[in-house]
């Protein structure tokens, strides 16, 4: 089971960069929010994953959740700052 | 048991790859935020169901203790999630965002 729990972990991380394609590439500030977002969504699973394979499931599983906490506030925080700001515009 | 395990890992990882595809294909922001929605909630929940089933092989109160937190987890994501969404989406709409519509340039 340690070896699923591994190819997952490893294909998690290629989503990740597929991700980050938008997050670098988006044409909007939005889009680059809607990549950053999804990639920590699946940072917090490989997190847990991490913690399987290594056997420390309980330290691991902190680091996890603070891990969603951070990222929430960070889309929140950053979606209010640029609604402030008036700096989202369209691009194309 | 193991076998349930693994289809729940499986079904979880195919919501990412559906997630991941549909941000990079959609031809606009607020299309975009569809996938992104769906990703969050449904894949992480039941990749964390599977980890969890996976977790009580051995019943002890340690491993009570981190299915709680994973528990934790999904329930704190499944709030969060949604709220995140609904941020961008209204940063979007007031900084006056143009939809796409049919015929457009895809951006």
């Amino acid at each position: 089971m340690d070896n699923v729990f591994l190819f997952s972990s490893v294909y998690l991380a290629l989503l990740m960069i597929l991700s980050l394609y938008r997050g670098i590439f988006g044409p909007t500030v939005a889009d680059r929010m809607i990549g950053v977002n999804a990639i920590g969504s699946k940072t917090t699973v490989v997190l847990v994953l991490i913690g399987l394979m290594y056997h420390r499931l309980d330290m691991f599983l902190d680091i996890a959740l603070a891990y969603a906490l951070l990222n929430f506030i960070a889309v929140l925080a950053a979606s209010r700052f640029f609604q402030k700001r008036k700096g989202l515009y369209d691009e194309s | 048991m193991n076998i349930i395990v693994f289809l729940l890992l499986m079904a979880g990882l195919f919501f990412f790859t559906g997630g991941c595809i549909g941000i990079l294909r959609f031809p606009d922001f607020f299309s975009r935020l569809h996938p992104a929605g769906k990703l969050d909630t449904l894949g992480l929940m039941l990749t964390m169901t599977s980890l969890g089933l996976y977790n009580f092989y051995d019943f002890s109160l340690g491993t009570l203790i981190n299915g709680c937190k994973m528990l934790l987890i999904m329930v704190f994501v499944s709030l969060a999630s949604p709220t995140a969404t609904h941020a961008i989406v209204d940063a979007g709409v007031r900084a006056g965002l143009a939809p796409w519509a049919k015929g457009d340039k895809r951006r």
